[in-house]
């Protein structure tokens, strides 16, 4: 399968953190001309590689050939001087520098600052379609035009072997397609590309070989023209596929949460949400299908008062919580499992015993009219552990230190305390393992079963069709179609999702 | 636990140890004697100095906790200095005024003070909140108002003493007697009581209330804590209202143990804030920390004075304090640093059990 | 290596730029003019009162440019009183022993060792910018109270805590220009006398190190804005993780700024001991590094920007220390009036209605204040930059746009 002209040629990687492995053993090998996808799981050491292969950091163990030399990176520097380049997948551009500056800066000797320059990024940006104007700021600019000038900045620097992390990430559809006819043009041209995802449509849409990371290290290769799917996603995952499938419904009419004409204004005075209108009912749990960046934060933060609703009445049973404070929201009753758990979820500098009274401050048994009760938050705290399965040395370790899985397992136990009416799950299982996922899933189904309302917002299609007992589809801020997740394909959701038919 | 305290220890330990030595170095490169200044500021105090260095003690513990209040949210309290101003001003003022006869000036004038250094502090805070400008970038400016301020007031409405302008100076009768902890005229000041006062509260505000828990969360984790259902603006005015409140505090003990009227700069000690925001710095807003490094401090500075004999400026104790600040932020970074990788290996072990994990890696 | 700079359409955006500012300039000239007309204070812009701004501009202005070079580098450094105070001590120390030029070397080396304290505890150390600076600013008096007792006391001329007696730097006079200019200024033409009293004022007697100020603020607009060296610097202050994706050693960049400003600010010391005035004596800068700071900001961290606030709080506090200060002072209340009514109707037009009546306000009463008395205590002259500071960020803090990651901690290798 190696050819002798391998692009890049990666041989026995190594890399440690203290506590874990990220890479090892990671053996990958890259053909001249063609687009090369590197899948796997988050979490699969995709991200610690790429920074290997750039520069970022060292690998302990291992070899780097990039067209048939061994070399060795200490800085990105050397990467670039090899003909690598990479976009990352947060976008590494100033805003508030224009685009000639984001792309000349560190490679100001090849045209200079000024005219040259400017001539070549328009050369550049004309003959692979990118439609970029160097002088405009970068602040201006939406993130489809943003990865375009990333892009450009590998390309003005002359490199061959053009690395995209999760590239297709923050794009809608069209966006995606723009993209992959750009990086078809880019490989008729000779360059390479390491295509990393974990989106696997995409990656058999895109490639010409694919290679697949578990736990570290790369498990094996496949032709995109005879894979499937599912062999993909088996590969990835190395089991079969866990199922988070429910069983019987134990769906009431009893309404929990009632969301009349909610509508949300962003600050720069877009409208983020309108008119939503949802009911969900004790022992359902309703899942939020979109594209991320549709409306689905701003739902949560509407819900949980951390947003001032323009329009609509918010009922939490038969009270009436539109205007009140998070606070006052979460004391009726409301769990709430944020998106970015560090940076919502997690005191990440503090003890867990401490992170179970987050955003229970007000409520037993953390606290004695407005004093902490330590005792009873240590109590309670180690039953979460205990019952939740927290894998960790004491409850007075930082939740830094715990692996993503069991952070999430600590969030989930402490949004359960307290006999919660509705919870409110964004991307539960998002970055954790899979056993993990599946014990929180598990968790989510018993109290469902107990007759909790749930909110669950996913990027993952079949999490929400296996755990939800109706999913709505979100674009553009507004609820454009529900489906029966019993008879709904992954496939018509995404295009429900996407518009359907309809342009952008 | 008997590691954990070490860990918290030693930092400050290694960073005064290291103050000293580089202050003994540049004495020694300037041509001067470390050694007489090692024995000056080594020695043992006599009675004097001793009252002096616990009076000190009290006012820099004040106005440490006064920044450690803001510091424990994040936030960058530098106004203390011009706060303290304020408070002190508006107590004298107030004092002077007689509108209150007797012992009774003295709760009242502490009231008055606390307003306000709240109230000073308040402006830096709905800046803040209201504006988004920085706090830092505001204090600067305040400090130099209040100070100018101060001046101006007191040569205005103050009354003549000698070349320079004063409030009315305290009743015989508003002036609280001191602590006789050693023979001789000299007193340990009544309202040295207060720093004590505000450490037990600041511990038990901090570490045992809900109060104290919204504080610290804000602190940690801006997102964390609204997402929790803290509200970040009203946390942001309450602590620096808080904050400027006990440095409103700053130098009552002073003015009610031997000052007894205010005027800038004879009669006034400047300087406290910034002292305050070093040791908060050094005790990691700790109470207990917070108290020996005041101590410290005093101790330096008191000390300090005798060097004139031995021919070195008193304002060489200025190197040691601000190296030590130095020193010491960055020996806790590298213990901080540590101990997660302590941390996480112990949790790594406690999963080796289990399946091995990349989780982190890419986190 | 390139001949064409710009293209047709930014060419067009700078020309409509500098069209603005000279009618700016010029409504500013007119106004001043009639406010001085008005209320019969000649001293408003009398030569003597702008040489006096530029005596006290130019240590402002160094400090703001000290700052303006390590806040684009992402450091912020409010250590440069610090830094200033030792170079005061530096220009002195060397001044008395080899010469004028070698103390402004020696203010230069010693604003550096500051610097390099803060740069190490900053960007290698990672410490909190303003704890820093705080060490620094406390160290350094320290420092020079300290060196000052064991260099300075047993001199001619010093003592524990001053120093004079040493040469200052020389001063030239364009010739011609200046007096042409100086007579022009006593003919009290309306708008034209007052801008050839600043002429006067610029070019008679001034001395070489104004002349430095101003060579070091063109080359500082230069570097930054214009060359490679520049760019780096200023990226390393907006995206410092995509600097270092893109090869820029973030670190290096990072301290070759502070060094640069922590120079300029002990330069700004010397312009203190040397042509402020002529003797050192221990914390002399009382501030000034503070208004410069002060500057940089209220100059959106832009060289013109830090240029014209530095004229501005030079010009108060140079006229602080003038006997017509007080009257002076009067007259600027009514000139704050005017632009704060201008403020108010242009807020007025954007739909702010609120805003526009809080300045409304303000304005009025800035305006009874002045129909009022007839002079201005001189404490209030001395705290006019900070309240002015105070007021904009309060009003313009939206429109501020300080650099990206300023202030932020950055580490190798945190990138992706």
């Amino acid at each position: 399968m190696t050819a002798p002209a391998a692009a890049v040629v990666l041989t026995g990687i190594g890399k440690r953190f203290p506590g874990v492995v990220a890479n090892h053993d990671v053996d990958v090998s890259i053909r001249p001309g063609t687009v090369h996808a590197l899948i796997g799981e988050n979490g699969a050491g995709k991200s610690t590689l790429m920074k290997i292969l750039y520069g970022v950091q060292a690998p302990d163990d291992g070899t780097i050939t990039v067209d048939g030399e061994t070399v060795t990176f200490s800085s990105p520097t050397d990467a670039i001087a090899r003909g690598i380049g990479m976009v990352f997948q947060h976008f590494m551009l100033a805003d508030n520098l224009t685009v000639l500056e984001n792309v000349v800066l560190g490679a100001e000797k090849l045209h200079g600052i000024g005219g040259g320059a400017r001539r070549e990024i328009r050369a550049i940006s004309e003959r692979f379609g990118f439609g970029l104007d160097p002088d405009v700021l970068v602040e201006t600019l939406g993130v489809a035009a943003r990865q375009r000038i990333e892009i450009l900045k590998v390309l003005y620097r002359g490199a061959r072997i053009i690395i995209l992390d999760e590239p297709t990430a923050v794009l809608v559809p069209q966006e995606v397609d723009a993209l992959f006819e750009n990086l078809r043009v880019l490989v008729a041209a000779g360059n390479s590309v390491l295509f990393i995802s974990h989106k696997l449509d995409e990656v058999l849409a895109i490639s010409d070989d694919i290679t697949v990371m578990r736990r570290g290290t790369t498990v094996g290769t496949a032709d995109p023209a005879t894979a499937t799917r599912l062999q993909l996603a088996e590969l990835m995952i190395g089991e079969e596929l866990p199922s988070p499938e429910t069983t019987e419904s134990t769906v009431t009419d009893v309404a929990q949460l009632q969301l009349k004409g909610v509508s949300v204004f962003a600050s720069d005075g877009r409208e983020v949400l309108q008119g939503i209108d949802l009911t969900i009912h004790r022992g359902e749990v309703l899942g939020i299908a979109g594209v991320e960046g549709n409306g689905q934060a701003e739902l949560v933060e509407a819900v949980m008062g951390m947003r001032t609703l323009s329009g609509g009445t918010i009922h939490l049973g038969t009270e009436d919580i539109s205007g009140w404070s998070n606070r006052r929201v979460r004391e009726a009753g409301v769990g709430y499992v944020p998106e970015d758990r560090h940076r919502h979820g997690l005191l990440l500098d503090a003890p867990l015993w401490e992170n179970r009274i987050l955003g229970h401050q007000t409520r037993k048994p953390n606290v004695r009219g407005l004093f902490v009760d330590r005792k009873g938050a240590r109590r309670d705290t180690d039953r979460i552990v205990g019952s939740y399965d927290v894998r960790t040395p004491s409850i007075d370790t930082t939740a830094r230190a715990l692996s993503g899985g069991n952070q999430q397992k600590l969030i989930v136990g402490r949004e359960m305390s307290g006999d919660p009416v509705l919870l409110i799950a964004a991307h539960p299982t998002r970055g954790v393992d899979v056993g993990a996922q599946a014990a929180i899933w598990d968790h989510v189904r018993t109290a469902r079963h107990e007759g909790l309302a749930v909110l669950l917002i996913s990027a993952d299609l079949d999490e929400l069709i296996g755990l939800s007992d109706r999913i709505e589809v979100i674009l553009r801020g507004r609820l454009v179609g529900e489906f029966d997740p019993r008879r709904v394909t992954a496939q018509e959701l995404g295009s429900a999702m996407t518009g359907g038919g309809e342009a952008a | 636990m008997i590691r954990r305290g070490f860990f918290s220890l030693l930092p400050a330990v290694v960073a005064v140890v290291l103050a000293m030595v580089v202050t003994g170095l540049v004495i020694a490169l300037t041509g001067g004697s470390a050694g007489q200044f090692y024995s000056t500021i080594l020695s043992v105090p006599i009675p004097r100095v001793s009252v002096t260095i616990v009076n000190q003690t009290a006012m820099i513990a004040i106005s440490a906790f006064a920044a450690a209040i803001a510091f424990r949210m994040n936030l960058f309290n530098i106004g203390v200095e011009g706060q303290y101003i304020a408070g002190s001003c508006a107590g004298a003022f107030f004092a002077g005024s007689g509108l209150v006869a007797g012992p009774a000036v003295i709760p009242a004038t502490l009231v008055v003070a606390v307003v306000a250094g709240a109230a000073w502090a308040s402006i830096g805070g709905f800046l803040l909140v209201g504006r988004g400008v920085s706090e830092v970038i505001s204090a600067i400016m305040l400090n130099y108002v209040a100070l100018t301020m101060a001046g101006y007031l007191v040569n205005r409405y103050g009354v003549a003493s000698g070349y320079t302008f004063t409030t009315n100076p305290l009743e015989l009768n508003q002036q609280p007697v001191g602590f006789q902890v050693v023979d001789g005229p000299y007193q340990v000041w009544a309202l040295a009581i207060i720093a004590v006062l505000v450490a037990i509260g600041y511990w038990v505000l901090i570490n045992h209330t809900r109060f104290g828990f919204d504080l610290r969360a804000s602190g940690a984790s801006s997102t964390a804590a609204a997402a929790s259902g803290v509200d970040a603006k009203k946390m942001t005015l309450i602590a620096m209202a808080l904050s400027g409140g006990v440095a409103g505090l700053v130098w009552m003990p002073a003015f009610f143990g031997s000052v007894h009227k205010f005027g800038i700069p004879e009669n006034f000690q400047s300087g406290l804030g910034f002292t305050g925001l070093a040791v908060a710095l050094l005790g990691r807003n700790r109470s207990i920390g917070i108290l020996v490094g005041s101590l410290l401090f005093a101790f330096l500075s008191a000390q300090s004075n005798d060097l004139q004999s031995v021919g070195v400026a008193p304002e060489i104790i200025s190197i040691t304090q601000g190296v030590v600040v130095l020193a010491v932020v960055v020996a806790y970074e590298i213990v901080r640093r540590l101990q997660i990788r302590r941390e996480q290996e112990s949790v790594a072990r406690e999963l080796a059990s289990a399946r091995p994990t990349a989780e982190e890696a890419s986190r | 290596m390139s001949t064409t700079t710009t293209t047709p359409r930014s060419d067009s955006r700078i020309r409509t730029f500098q069209h603005a500012w000279l009618l700016l300039a010029l409504v500013a000239v007119v106004t001043v003019a009639l406010v001085r007309v008005v209320t019969g204070a000649d001293q408003l812009t009398a030569t003597g009162t702008l040489r006096a701004m530029i005596l006290s501009a130019c240590p402002i202005l160094l400090a703001a440019l000290g700052g303006l070079w390590a806040e684009r580098a992402g450091v912020v450094n409010i250590g440069l009183e610090g830094q200033m105070l030792l170079g005061t001590w530096g220009a002195a120390f060397l001044a008395y022993h080899a010469g004028p030029y070698a103390g402004v070397l020696g203010a230069a080396a010693m604003g550096l060792l500051g610097a390099l304290l803060h740069a190490v505890a900053t960007v290698t150390f990672g410490v909190d910018h303003i704890v820093s600076g705080v060490a620094v600013n406390i160290i350094g008096l320290g420092a020079i109270g300290f060196l000052a007792k064991a260099y300075f006391n047993d001199l001619e001329g010093g003592g524990p805590r001053n120093l004079s007696g040493y040469q200052t730097l020389p001063r030239v006079t364009v010739p011609g220009v200046s007096d042409g200019a100086a007579w022009l200024a006593d003919r009290h033409v309306f708008g034209i006398s007052d801008v050839a009293a600043l002429v006067a004022a610029a070019t008679t007697g001034v001395s070489l190190l104004t002349v430095l100020v101003v060579v070091l603020v063109a080359a500082s607009a230069y570097i930054l804005w214009r060359t490679p060296f520049g760019l780096r610097l200023r990226s390393c202050g907006e995206a410092p993780e995509a600097a270092e994706t893109l090869g820029v050693n973030v670190i290096r960049y990072k301290y070759v700024a502070v060094l640069v400003s922590g120079a300029l600010a002990g330069l700004g010391g010397a312009y203190l001991t040397m042509v402020s005035s002529s003797s050192f004596t221990v914390g002399q800068t009382n501030g000034t590094g503070y208004i410069g700071l002060a500057a940089m900001i209220f100059g959106n961290w832009r060289p013109g920007g830090i240029v014209t606030a530095s004229l501005m709080f030079g010009y108060t506090d140079g006229v602080s220390l003038l006997p017509s200060g007080g009257i002076v002072v009067h007259a600027l209340l009514l000139l704050i009036t005017l632009v704060l009514a201008a403020l108010a109707l242009w807020r007025l037009r954007q739909g702010n209605l609120r805003s526009a009546l809080t300045i409304g306000v303000i304005a009025v009463a800035v305006l009874v204040w002045y129909l009022s008395t007839d002079s201005v205590p001189r404490a209030f002259v001395g705290m006019t930059p900070y309240v002015i500071t105070l007021f904009v960020l309060a009003v313009a803090s939206q429109r501020l746009r300080m650099p990206a990651a300023d202030g932020k901690p950055y580490r190798k290798g945190q990138a992706g």
